[in-house]
C-alpha cells in the first residue's frame, strides 16, 4: 500500500502543479475566514474549487477542503455554506476542527467524508475514537506534539486513519489551542485563520541593526546585511532572566522525510505537506520528492536521501516532536 | 455575579499548595476548581493533599470541581483523565479527552481551554450534559453576548476569565526545561522555581509572556475590573479568578466588593496593580484591539 501524499494548494495553479507532480490528494480552502490559511491573494472561489476538483479527479487525485477555523458566534451560516459548497464542488472530504461544525456536517451532509483537522489537537486514541463515535470522523490529522512510538500506539487503538505532517512550517504549540497571535495582534488562527499576520509586521533599522517587530514587540534583531527572519511569535528571540535566545523554537522547519519508513511502520495512512502560502514551483518540487519517497518505500527501494534540505526555508530542518528529545 | 477560583496553573510545593487551599475556605468565592491542569508530572507531589483540601472547601460551603489536564497524550495521562470521575466530584473538561470518559447523562462543566467559540459547539456540549462553560479568554464581548444568550436557553451558565495571567498556549515541549538546557523527561521540575511563571521579555526589554512548563502565559494579568457591568448585562453569571502568589484571599475580597457594587473598576485595578506579577493588567481580548491592551480608565 503506497502512503498517501496530501499536498497544499493556495491557488488553482498550485493545485494543478501538485496534481501534475504526482500528489495523491490536495488540500485547499475557500477565500475567507473559514480556513486557517486566510492570507491575502490565497485560496479558492466557489468556481475555482469546482474546477480544481474536476481537474484533480480527471487525473485520479482527491481534493480535501479545509474548513478548519472556529466559526464566530452569530456567524455560523458562513461556515455551514462552506461545507455545503465543498460538497457541491465534488470534494472528497472536508477537514473540520469545531465540534459544532462537525455535528452540523454529520447531520446535514452525512455522505461527505469528514476529517478531523490538526486544529482540533486530538492527541490520543480516546479522544480520536470519541470524535469518530460522535461525528463519524474517518481520518485525523495528528497534532505536532507526538513522537513516532506514540503515533504507533494511537494507530493500534483506533480504526480512524491518521495523517501526519512531514514537511514545512512547524507549530510548536498544540494547534488550535494557541492565542499568542491574537494577544499581540488581535488576529488569531482559531478565529481569523491567520497567525503572526504580515499586516502587523514592522522592520526598522536601529543602530546598524535590523529589528523585526510583530504588533510592536521586537522579537528579532540581526546585523545589517543578514537575512531578517519573519517575526513568527513562537520562533522569535526573547530574553528571560538575562538570557537571550529562542525560548520556544529555533527558526527551523519540519523535515521528517527520513522518518517516512518509521511512520509507515507506525500505521500512518497519509503524509501531509504544509505550505498553502507557497509558490506552485515549491509545491511541485516538494510533492515530486515525497511521491518518489513513498513510491520507493512501497517498492522496497531505499529512500532517496536529503532531497529537500535546501527547500527548508533556508534554515535547519528538524524532525520536531517525532523524536522524543525535542520536548 | 458569582466568583470561581480556577485551577492553580503553577507548580507549588505541597505545603504551599495545601496552605493556599486551606486559606481559600475563608475567601468569599462560590466555586473552586482544583487539580492539575498543566503537567501530569506535577500531580504526584500534592495528590495526597487533595482529599483534605476538598473536604475543607466543601465544609466551607464552596462547590468543589476537579479539572482535567489541558493536553492529554501519554498513557498515564489517559488513565488520570479516565479516573477523574471516581473522585466523586463534578469534572471540569479542559481537553475533550475527559468528555470521552464521562458516561452520557453525567453533568460536567467546561473550562476555558476547550474551544467554545459558537452556539453550535455550545449546544452540542449542553446536549452532552454541560451545565457551566467558562469561555476561552480570547473571545470578544460580542461573542460572549451571543453565547450567553444561547446558553441561557439551554440552561447552561456562562463564566469568563476574570483575573489572572492568560493561558495563551499549551505544547508538547517544556519551555522551562528548555530554558535550563534540559528536556521534558529530565526537567528536574524547573517550573517550581517560578511561582507565577517565568518572565519572557522582548528584545527591547518589554514584558510580553511568561512560561510555565509546557504552558505559555501572558506577562500581563488579565482583569475584568472595568467590565463587570457589561458582562452582567451580556448574561455572564460568573468570573473566574486564577490563583497567583501573594494574598489571594484579599484579592478575592476585592473582586467580591467589585461585583457587589462596593467598588468601581478604577479602584479595583489600582488595588490589583501592585499585587500582580509583572505589574501590568490587560483586558484587550474583550474589547480589542489585541489581547495585551488595557482599557485603563475607559470602561
Amino acid at each position: 500500500m503506497v502512503m498517501e501524499t496530501v499536498c497544499p494548494a493556495g491557488t488553482p495553479a498550485a493545485l494543478r502543479a501538485a496534481v501534475e507532480a504526482g500528489a495523491h490528494s490536495i488540500y485547499c480552502g475557500f477565500a475567507d475566514e473559514t480556513n486557517a490559511r486566510n492570507f491575502p491573494g490565497l485560496n479558492f472561489s466557489r468556481e475555482e474549487m469546482a474546477a480544481g476538483v474536476a481537474f484533480a479527479h480527471a487525473r485520479g487525485a482527491k481534493v480535501l477542503v479545509a474548513i478548519n477555523t472556529y466559526p464566530r458566534a452569530g456567524a455560523a451560516p458562513l461556515w455551514h455554506r462552506a461545507v455545503a459548497d465543498a460538497e457541491a464542488s465534488g470534494a472528497d472530504a472536508v477537514i473540520l476542527a469545531d465540534p459544532g461544525l462537525l455535528a452540523h456536517a454529520a447531520e446535514h451532509h452525512p455522505g461527505l467524508r469528514r476529517h478531523l483537522s490538526v486544529q482540533a489537537a486530538a492527541a490520543n486514541a480516546d479522544v480520536i475514537n470519541f470524535y469518530a463515535d460522535s461525528f463519524g470522523v474517518k481520518r485525523v490529522v495528528l497534532p505536532r506534539v507526538l513522537s513516532v512510538p506514540e503515533i504507533a500506539a494511537i494507530n493500534a487503538e483506533t480504526d480512524v486513519e491518521t495523517e501526519v505532517f512531514v514537511f514545512g512550517g512547524l507549530c510548536v504549540m498544540a494547534e488550535g489551542r494557541c492565542s499568542l497571535s491574537s494577544y499581540a495582534t488581535g488576529l488569531s488562527p482559531n478565529m481569523h485563520g491567520v497567525c503572526s499576520p504580515a499586516s502587523h509586521v514592522d522592520y526598522a533599522e536601529e543602530g546598524g541593526e535590523l529589528a523585526a517587530r510583530l504588533g510592536g514587540y521586537t522579537i528579532h534583531r540581526v546585523g545589517k546585511g543578514e537575512p531578517a527572519p519573519y517575526p513568527t511569535l513562537c520562533k522569535g528571540c526573547f530574553t528571560s532572566q538575562g538570557a537571550t535566545g529562542h525560548v520556544f523554537e529555533d527558526p527551523v522547519s519540519l523535515n521528517a522525510e527520513q522518518l517516512i519508513p518509521q511512520l509507515a511502520k507506525a500505521g500512518v495512512t497519509a503524509l501531509k505537506i504544509e505550505g498553502r502560502q507557497r509558490s506552485r514551483a515549491y509545491v511541485a518540487q516538494v510533492v515530486r520528492n515525497f511521491r518518489a519517497a513513498v513510491d520507493a518505500l512501497a517498492a522496497g527501494r531505499p529512500m532517496p536521501e536529503g532531497m529537500l534540505a535546501r527547500l527548508s526555508e533556508g534554515q535547519a530542518g528538524t524532525t520536531g516532536a517525532y523524536r522524543k528529545t525535542w520536548r | 455575579m458569582e466568583l470561581t477560583v480556577g485551577p492553580n496553573q503553577f507548580f507549588w510545593e505541597a505545603p504551599r499548595w495545601a496552605k493556599f487551599y486551606a486559606g481559600l475556605a475563608r475567601a468569599p468565592v462560590d466555586r473552586v476548581v482544583l487539580g492539575e491542569l498543566v503537567c501530569s508530572k506535577r500531580l504526584p507531589f500534592y495528590q495526597d493533599r487533595l482529599p483534605e483540601a476538598i473536604e475543607v472547601l466543601a465544609d466551607a460551603g464552596k462547590e468543589v470541581v476537579l479539572t482535567s489536564l489541558a493536553l492529554v497524550t501519554l498513557k498515564r495521562e489517559r488513565r488520570m483523565t479516565a479516573d477523574l470521575l471516581a473522585m466523586g466530584l463534578e469534572v471540569e473538561v479542559n481537553d475533550l479527552t475527559a468528555l470521552a470518559h464521562l458516561p452520557e447523562g453525567v453533568e460536567f462543566s467546561v473550562g476555558p481551554l476547550v474551544n467554545v467559540y459558537n452556539e453550535g459547539t455550545l449546544a452540542w456540549l449542553a446536549a452532552r450534559g454541560a451545565r457551566r462553560i467558562c469561555l476561552p479568554p480570547e473571545l470578544p464581548l460580542d461573542s460572549v453576548r451571543v453565547l450567553a444568550r444561547a446558553a441561557a436557553d439551554l440552561g447552561v451558565s456562562i463564566e469568563v476569565w476574570g483575573h489572572g495571567r492568560l493561558p495563551l498556549a499549551i505544547s508538547g515541549r517544556c519551555y522551562h526545561a528548555r530554558l535550563h538546557g534540559r528536556t521534558k523527561d529530565n526537567c528536574q521540575f524547573a517550573c517550581g522555581d517560578d511561582p507565577d511563571g517565568r518572565a519572557v521579555d522582548t528584545l527591547d526589554g518589554q514584558p510580553f509572556l511568561a512560561v510555565n512548563g509546557v504552558q505559555t502565559l501572558s506577562a500581563s494579568t488579565a482583569s475584568m475590573a472595568h467590565h463587570v457591568e457589561a458582562l452582567a448585562e451580556a448574561g455572564v453569571s460568573a468570573l473566574r479568578l486564577s490563583p497567583q502568589s501573594g494574598d489571594f484571599v484579599r484579592l478575592c475580597r476585592l473582586y467580591r466588593d467589585r461585583v457587589a457594587g462596593g467598588m468601581d473598576g478604577e479602584a479595583l485595578s489600582a488595588a490589583l496593580l501592585p499585587e500582580v506579577a509583572g505589574g501590568a493588567l490587560s483586558d484587550g481580548f474583550l474589547n480589542g484591539p489585541c489581547g495585551a491592551d488595557w482599557s485603563g480608565g475607559r470602561a
